[in-house]
Order: structure tokens, then sequence, then C-alpha cells
């Protein structure tokens, strides 16, 4: 198992999300990073969230950082990159409960670990990158906390919709994978929204699951490949026999009808907080993933953790090809 | 309660209500009796958290081999005396369901040589094993894509599962050629056919039919979904081995070769098991 050991008292990546799209404004990606602390500085335990000014650090030992981190960024580079990054965030809840801070704030760290790790994959060369936000069981939590969720990611949602040049910038393509009819009205219309208004950036795709299972990805595929064979058949009006319609379905047909149809399959596939499930998560696509599970939990992953994630990948990377290419022949 | 057909449901049922529904067998000390217990006690499990059904990857046979400089049939002959103890020891500690991933799709690339060893040495397991299995009230089911083995094989195995099918103590199941994703193909093409035939709409297709179509069987038959699913030989990966079933697995992954994984590595994977908090979704992901 791959478990890297965070100190738990460190507070990496607890950058306001807002900050983070503030610095977007000004330029390239990776100045929003500049707001990021590296965990080798010392860290204090400090159970409150940081204020926006104790974050701005000063010019020389930003651009340091930078320069640090596009040294490490091009170390890397030399080995193979995976090309699809698959995110479980896993942790929030319990980083709140460490922290004595309330349960929502949790979520919205949450969310700025995860703009930070967007935004160090983009740098990386990363093409595709997923995370499971929220699954379809999920909805039997706490209903208040459900609506807790729903009403951050409708905001998150909107505020990359009014701050659209910033995701052209990035050139991202966002997807949201689920059944998108279990959302509430204002969430799913932002979701579509946003959808339609990155359907043209040829960049980085980012999509996003929720709310999602995977069993149920399955079955909708499944459902729409019968209907589609059955439309088919009826074209046909019995001319065909019977068996030639279905003996002929194949793992590329069920591909397509996938919500991740177009993306290639995830190359690694990371869970934080050190649990070994995959909880109805991309069950398909993931048959060949190298899947690790570091111990921080989500709102402390960082860069050196995407490093590390990294670096675990390429170190087993021409095992992985040969028996994908392997199973590629034989599927 | 979740609907039965989500791999869930199937962990919540109580376990009286499971040994009442399997049939009148000769009563058998080691169900559910205190000596088992007992033992596990002794061992550090608690038998009302152990899961009850165990699947795993019996990877590292040919590597194990070749550390000892050894051809992998001595390998793979080793890897069979560490599944029959595994059987022997889920048996012995109360586990109800063991599935094996024996032999998958992408091995047949294989040298044909190790190929049709493979497949003499499953077919004499089985031959071999089917007077133990009848005896300590094994089940044996063979999953996968039959039409590939060799017809000696089938028959065998097809014989073996007629003559253990009432057996009700260990459903051991064994993955011959058997690939995740084209088992759900095969669901699918069984479903299409279904619609084409106008004996089911598109539209009713759900969860729980889907679960019924596949070569698991249906919850009612025992326990399809695996809690716990242990992989060897460092390998971190599924690999395509039941993909829709181990959607709320535990993962275990050792680093230790399958011919090497006893009784010790079992008690580490069932102690990891027991101390893993499974919330399916509820509280949190």
């Amino acid at each position: 198992m791959t478990g890297t050991r965070a100190r738990r008292g460190s507070t990496t990546t607890s950058h306001d999300s807002q900050k983070a799209q503030e610095n977007l404004h000004d330029g390239a990606p990776s100045s929003s990073l500049t707001s990021c602390r590296l965990p080798s500085r010392p860290a204090t335990q400090n159970p409150k969230m940081e204020k926006p000014d104790e974050l701005i650090t000063t010019g020389v030992l930003a651009s340091l950082q930078n320069f640090i981190r596009k040294c490490i960024v091009a170390v890397i580079s030399y080995g193979p990159m995976p090309k699809h990054i698959a995110f479980i965030m896993d942790g929030n809840r319990r980083y709140a409960k460490f922290r004595s801070i309330k349960e929502g704030s949790g979520h919205r760290m949450g969310f700025s670990a995860l703009i930070a790790s967007l935004l160090y994959c983009y740098e990386m060369g990363v093409e595709y990158i997923t995370v499971y936000a929220f699954s379809i069981d999920n909805f039997k939590r706490d209903p208040a906390e459900v609506q807790s969720l729903m009403e951050l990611m409708e905001e998150k949602i909107n505020e990359l919709l009014e701050n659209r040049n910033v995701i052209n910038k990035v050139n991202c393509k966002m997807n949201f994978w689920g059944n998108l009819d279990l959302l509430s009205e204002p969430v799913r219309l932002a979701a579509q929204k946003l959808m339609a208004s990155t359907a043209e950036n040829k960049g980085l795709v980012f999509s996003v699951c929720m709310p999602y299972n995977s069993t149920s990805e399955i079955v909708n595929a499944v459902n729409e490949l019968c209907t589609e064979r059955r439309e088919h058949a009826g074209n046909c009006n019995g001319n065909s026999p019977n068996n030639g319609v279905h003996s002929d379905i194949s793992v590329e047909d069920l591909d397509r009808h996938m919500y991740s149809a177009g993306c290639p399959d995830p190359d690694i596939v990371i869970r934080t907080s050190g649990e070994t499930r995959l909880s109805n998560f991309l069950l398909w696509q993931t048959t060949f993933s190298h899947l690790q599970n570091p111990d921080p939990l989500w709102p402390e992953f960082s860069f050196r953790h995407l490093v590390w994630a990294i670096l675990q990948y390429q170190r087993v990377y021409p095992y992985i090809e040969q028996t994908k290419k392997l199973a590629k022949k034989l599927l | 309660m979740l609907p039965s057909h989500c791999p869930a449901a199937t962990h919540q049922l109580p376990t009286s209500a499971c040994r009442r529904t399997s049939p009148a067998a000769l009563p058998c000390p080691r169900a559910g009796a205190s000596p088992v217990a007992e033992a596990l006690l002794h061992r550090g499990l608690r038998a009302e958290s152990l899961p009850r059904h165990v699947a795993v990857v019996m990877d590292g046979n040919a590597r194990w081999a070749r550390a000892r400089g050894l051809p992998s049939s001595v390998g793979h002959e080793a890897g069979r005396r560490a599944l029959e103890e595994m059987v022997r020891l889920s048996g012995a500690w109360g586990i109800r369901a063991l599935t094996a991933f024996a032999f998958s799709n992408e091995n047949w690339s294989r040298p044909k040589v190790e190929v049709d060893f493979l497949m003499g040495l499953f077919e004499q397991v089985i031959h071999d094993s089917v007077a133990n299995f009848l005896r300590e009230g094994i089940r044996l089911r063979v999953i996968g894509d039959r039409s590939r083995l060799p017809v000696s094989l089938q028959k065998i195995s097809r014989e073996a599962e007629e003559a253990t099918r009432n057996n009700s103590l260990l459903n051991l199941t064994l993955a011959i050629s058997y690939s995740g994703r084209r088992e759900i193909v095969q669901a699918c093409r069984k479903l299409a056919e279904k619609v084409q035939r106008k004996a089911l709409r598109a539209e009713d297709i759900d969860e729980a039919l889907f679960a019924d179509e596949l070569a698991t069987g249906r919850a009612s038959d025992g326990f399809p979904y695996p809690d716990l699913l242990i992989r060897t030989s460092g390998e971190l990966r599924l690999s395509n081995f039941l993909l829709w079933q181990s959607a709320y697995s535990e993962l275990f992954f050792t680093d230790t070769l399958w011919p090497d994984f006893g009784e010790a590595d079992y008690l580490e994977a069932l102690s990891s098991f027991q101390s893993r908090d499974r919330r399916f979704g509820e509280r949190k992901l």
C-alpha cells in the first residue's frame, strides 16, 4: 500500500479559493500559487482558518518557491508522466473535526486544495483530471450536510461561470459526470451552463463526478446501448436474425456510452486519508490504473504529495504499460 | 434498508438470517460454535466482524519460481498448495464465500507451455478436490469464459459444480479465463437480447436487474459481493477482477508473493479488515 506520512499539524494548502481566483486574474496560473505555503516551511498548529493577509508572502520568497517548483516539475517530467489522474477527495470532515472548525469549512478547504491540485497538474502537463465530488450514496447523509454541500457546489460553479475568462486562460474544458437529474434545479442548470460555455476549450479536461455511482453509470450505458440496438433492429425490420444484433456488442460499444467516452482511462487513482476502497468510483475505467492511498486528508494534499504520487507511478510504469497493451489486444 | 441489489445491502443482512435460509444440512460443529470463536479470539479476531466473502487475486507464482531459479510450473504448484490452505482456513474461521482469481483473460497470452500446464493443473485440482469438497460442505463454482477452456476441463468443472451443488458451508468460486469487463459485456448482451425479444423494456433495466445477469448471480444466492479483496505480490491494481462486485470492497494489498501467502498473511489481512470503518457513502465517501 502506498502511503505518505504527512504531519497532520501542518496547514499546507489552506489558501482561500477566492484568493486563488483573484490571483488567476493577474496572469499565468502559477501566480496563484504564490499564496500557498510549501510544506517545508515550519508549520504551527493553527486550529482556525488563516486570514488572507497572513497568506501573502514577500516577492522574493514567492519567486523562490515558484522557481523551486518549476525545477521539480522539470525533473520529474523526464520520466513518463500520467495523462489522466483521478482523485477521490476523502477526509474533509475529518480535517474539520481535527481542527475543531465548523464542518462546512472542511469542505471549503477541500475545494481550495482541489483548485491548487488542478493548477499543479496543469503545470505538469497532465491533460485529464477527474474528481469524485459527490456520490449518489451521499444523498443518504444528514440532509443539512447534503444541503450545505449542494449550496457550496452551486456557489463555486457560479463563481467559475462569472470568472469564465479564468477558465478560458487555462483553456479548461469542464465536464460533469453523473446522474444530473438528481441534483436540485439551480445546481443542475449552473452545471449545464458551465459545461456548455467551456465545451469549445481544447486544453485541460476537468471532470467532476457528481452525483455519481459507477454501477449506475454502467447500467445507464447498458440502457442506452439496448435502446440503440432495439432501434437499429427496428429499422432493419426483422431482416437480420436476432443473434446478429447482440453477439457483436463489445467493450468499445459500452465505452462509447459511458460518461467518460472520449477520455482515456485514468493512469493513477489517488484516494486520500488512507482508506483503501474504490467506493463505486470509475469501476469500469480503472481496471488497470495504479491505485494509491496516501495518508494525508484531502485538504492537506499538496504539491509534494502529488510529486510523490507521480514518482510512484513512474516506478511501476514499464510493467503497467506492458499489461495494458496486452489487455487492450485481448479485450 | 438498502435494496438488495446494492452491493452494500448484503453486508447488512444479519448473520442469523443467512444461516436460516441455507438448507438444513448435517449439524456441523464448525457453524458458529464457540470453539471457532475461541480460536479466532486467540488470534485477535472477532467472529462478528470478519468478512463474509473474501476475494483474492493469486498473483506472483511465476515470480516466486523465478526468484528460486525454478520453472514456473513449480510456482503454480506451490500456488495450488497456498490456495488449498486458504480454503481450509476460510472454512475453519467461518468465512462463507471465497473467490479466487486463477486465470485471467490476459493470461492467455502467456507461453503455450505454461497455459497448457495451468489448464492441466486446474483439471487435476478440481478432480482431486471433489471428494474433499463433499466432505467439508464446500460448493464449487467456476466463472469465466468457458468456451476457451479445453473440453475436458469444461466437463470436469460442470460435473464438480453439479456434485457440490447442495453444499452450503463455503462457496468457493474459481475465476478461470475471467475478465470483469467481459462479464459486464456478457450481461449487456443478454439484456439486449431480452429487449429485442420484447421480454423487457430498455427503460426497466436497473442495477438490480443488471446484477442478476452477472455470472456471480443473485444476491439471494449467497454473498455475491466481496467484503475484502486481497491482492498479493505488491501490485496496486484490480486488473479486471470483479469490477462491479468490488464497488464497496475493502482492498488489501500485500507484497508477499502468492505461494508464500499463509496463515500469518491471511490473519494480517483479516485484522486490517476488522479495523476499517465501512460507511458505504452514508457518512462520508
